[in-house]
């Protein structure tokens, strides 16, 4: 008898690790780069907030690696054959992490109230839609004005993260002493957040989404310095590298060590692209052949190699490579400072000092800001650069108080949703760092993005598209450097974080560490 | 030359001297030595010392010389030093002197405000005025200067306080001499000498103020100097220990040369006071 349980014990042993089921339990460490403002996502949607608190919040859609909708807070959808009416059918028995019930009336209230004041890229994606209705609790619509191309793909939780009406109808949204606790639906809600030192995420109970999350908490470690992020890795103290966590110069080393596995997935979606935000309201960059000498100016094939590990590809233009419309037969501009010198001359630049606000994003994009300015001061141009922390560089985008500065902004699958935004004028507003900051404004432009949006078929959307695009590489209204390659470094043991096309930002819903 | 006579019997103050020396004429010389802007690109990055002997030291991260770095980071360090350590004195020197001088409430006041500057921790304090300031050479340079003088003030009162009892200040109290005329011209020449030994300590602990606050990124971003190299270093110490050995050999050797000079200028002037002499 006892053999036979032995034997029993042992077979199933043997047979444990072949079982891929996941694993409930376990505490995920993550490191985050750099600490958030704020975890609100509808009011800040930069790289580590929505990194986080798109864990905590939900949208309608999720979106796979190939950017096709899969259902998350809606459980279906159908789009009327005109291309104007769009029917989300929604989860029941939803509920908020104080535990209220969820309803359409959130959503509604969320696209038409919250996020149209609050939300720039958004708002940009509401002014197609006519109407957004609640016929039952669990129903919405949404009427579009014209057929609107890209319009399945606005429903990601960074582009439309339903937010508790309840909690925000009728307050001051900025000021709303619950954006430091952040209630959402999703599979975590806010633990603990201990500014400069770590942000804890807890498992969601009554998640509507039965046997999900799998881990039971999410440490995000505040660690300020890269090269001690990169240590507390090695020493296990962190788990999961997102990209951009360490310097680009340690990804190799750290790739060959046991047990790591490194994937560039999970960024289908954003397609991060840099640039360098020209003022173009003020100054010698005013000019257009300025700008385009800013442009011969750079190095950015030193710029890929030295600073980024020869990860990533130089931008031809707007539309990062990865993207749909992207024309590939646009050369991308040459380093030739000879030229870029003609054009300086040319364009009666005289020796005015140009404010360089480089990105504070840790040491890469310091000396990124460092190359920039000995690239501009090798063709004649005077930079001088004004370093600031996080806040204080969204701060100086938001009220345009630069002449030159580095960002990298997602794309977010469209142009029409992660492009346009950037160059269209009637997105030039105060207050907001990811607009159209550079103060960019051609109703040639405005018209083909308009034109490109309203249409379907792709083909046609090409044309215009590309267009678009030999218009924008010409006036230069951003010097674009690199679409990045963004690199994940994370334990082997760590399963299933990147299902989507937006990776770890709702990836820890179905994420679990084998034992 | 009895002064010469006795800092040179300090061995150490000779040794700091000749070190100070060579630094100061690297630093005068860097725009001749290496004629490019430090912070331009000039070879492929990391490469290794002493393989290339165009750049004898090394590139950093980005192919930026490591010599010409030091070269040029030298003008910065010593130019913070020197110039902060002139803003401590020019508030130090006349709040010791009032203090010391006039005693009483005046002392009281005095002091209260410069107790208020010790309590606060120095270099915190000198973050937060770059921090509000945006970092830049004159921000720093104040920041310095604004966290190192209370020592000197309370140095300069100890000294006031002392002379002002000698029969000869009061002989000029007699006369009928003003106080700020006694002050000028009979106090402080007296107390000079232990304010040139503090002033040549507070400027390499001035040179270490502005690498620490460098190191942390709070550096005026368009000036390369020594606590820049090494903050942005720190980050590929394993790739290219050169980067930080370097310009950590710079700020030793700069350092240690003030205050062995600040030694022997101990000796040399309070000749009485001196450990070494018997």
């Amino acid at each position: 008898m006892n053999r036979i349980i032995a034997a029993v014990v042992a077979s199933f042993l043997a047979c444990a690790p072949a079982i891929a089921d996941p694993v409930a339990g376990g505490r995920a460490n993550v490191v985050i780069q750099p600490e958030p403002p704020s975890l609100m996502l509808g009011l800040v949607q930069n790289a580590p907030t929505q990194q986080i608190a798109g864990n905590i919040y939900e949208g309608l859609l999720r979106y796979d690696a190939k950017l096709e909708a899969m259902p998350s807070l809606a459980k279906s959808w159908e789009v009327s054959d005109d291309g104007l009416t769009y029917t989300f059918h929604l989860e029941e028995g939803v509920k908020w992490h104080d535990g209220a019930a969820f309803s359409a009336d959130d959503v509604v209230f969320t696209a038409d109230v919250f996020l149209r004041q609050q939300h720039p890229r958004f708002r940009a994606i509401l002014e197609h839609v006519a109407s957004i209705t609640a016929p039952d609790a669990n129903t919405v619509v949404f009427t579009l004005k014209a057929p609107f191309g890209p319009f399945l793909n606005a429903f990601e939780v960074g582009s439309m993260p339903i937010v508790p009406k309840h909690i925000y109808e009728g307050t001051d949204f900025q000021n709303n002493p619950a954006n430091n606790t952040p209630i959402g639906t999703g599979p975590f809600k806010f633990g603990e957040w201990q500014k400069g030192s770590f942000i804890k995420l807890v498992k969601n109970p009554d998640y509507w989404d039965e046997g999900k999350p799998y881990l039971d908490e999410i440490y995000w470690h505040v660690i300020p310095d890269a090269a001690s992020r990169a240590v507390a890795y090695e020493t296990g103290q962190v788990d999961i590298l997102p990209a951009g966590s360490v310097e680009t110069f340690d990804i190799p080393r750290l790739a060959a060590l046991d047990n790591t596995c490194m994937t560039e997935a999970g960024w289908e979606f954003f397609a991060p692209q840099s640039w360098v935000w020209i003022n173009t309201r003020q100054g010698p960059a005013a000019n257009k052949e300025f700008r385009q000498a800013i442009m011969y100016a750079l190095d950015r094939e030193f710029i890929k190699d030295a600073l980024f590990n020869g990860l990533g590809k130089i931008s031809n233009g707007p539309f990062a490579a990865s993207t749909k419309f992207n024309d590939t037969d646009i050369a991308p501009y040459p380093y030739d400072p000879a030229k870029a010198k003609e054009l300086v001359k040319a364009s009666g630049y005289n020796g005015e000092v140009l404010k360089l606000v480089p990105m504070p994003y840790g040491e890469t994009w310091m000396r990124l800001g460092e190359v920039i300015k000995q690239n501009l001061e090798d063709v004649g141009i005077k930079v001088e650069i004004v370093s600031t922390d996080v806040a204080g560089w969204n701060q100086k985008l938001s009220d345009w108080d630069y002449d030159l500065s580095t960002t990298y902004l997602f794309q977010y699958g469209d142009p029409a949703l992660g492009v346009s935004r950037t160059y269209v004028s009637t997105n030039i507003a105060k207050g907001s760092p990811w607009n159209n900051v550079e103060g960019y404004a051609n109703p040639e432009v405005d018209a083909l993005f308009a034109e490109g949006a309203g249409t379907i078929d792709p083909a046609k959307r090409q044309a215009v598209y590309s267009e678009v695009q030999k218009i924008l590489v010409d006036d230069v209204p951003n010097a674009w450097l690199l679409d990045l390659g963004m690199p994940t470094i994370m334990r082997c043991s760590v399963k299933d974080l990147i299902t989507t096309g937006i990776g770890l930002n709702d990836g820890f819903k179905n994420a679990y560490i084998e034992k | 030359m009895d002064f010469w006579r006795r800092f040179a019997s300090n061995r150490g103050g000779v040794i700091g001297l000749v070190l100070l020396v060579i630094i100061v004429a690297v630093a005068a010389t860097a725009p001749l030595l290496f004629p490019n802007n430090p912070w331009k690109m000039v070879s492929r990055p990391f490469l290794p010392p002493f393989e290339n002997m165009k750049f004898i030291l090394g590139t950093d991260t980005v192919g930026r010389d490591v010599a010409a770095g030091l070269a040029h980071g030298a003008r910065v360090s010593l130019l913070v030093g020197l110039v902060s350590t002139v803003a401590a004195l020019l508030i130090g020197i006349p709040m010791g002197a009032l203090a010391g001088y006039f005693g009483g409430r005046v002392d009281d006041a005095l002091m209260r405000i410069t107790e208020f500057f010790q309590t606060v921790p120095s270099f915190a304090l000198a973050i937060v005025i770059v921090a509000i300031f945006q970092p830049s050479v004159v921000s720093i340079t104040l920041a310095i200067g604004i966290v190192s003088w209370p020592p000197v003030a309370r140095l300069v009162r100890g000294e006031v306080m002392s002379l002002r009892k000698r029969e000869y200040v009061e002989a000029a109290i007699l006369q009928g001499l003003s106080a700020p005329s006694i002050i000028l011209r009979q106090v402080l020449p007296n107390a000079i000498s232990p304010i040139i030994v503090m002033a040549s300590l507070m400027v390499a602990s001035a040179i270490l103020l502005e690498s620490s606050l460098s190191f942390l990124g709070l550096g005026d971003p368009n000036l390369m100097s020594w606590g820049y190299m090494i903050g942005a270093a720190r980050t590929v110490i394993r790739q290219a220990w050169w980067l930080s050995f370097f310009p950590g050999v710079a700020i030793v050797l700069t350092v240690l040369a003030l205050n062995l000079i600040g030694e022997s200028l101990n000796d040399a002037l309070n000749p009485r006071l001196s450990r070494r002499r018997s």
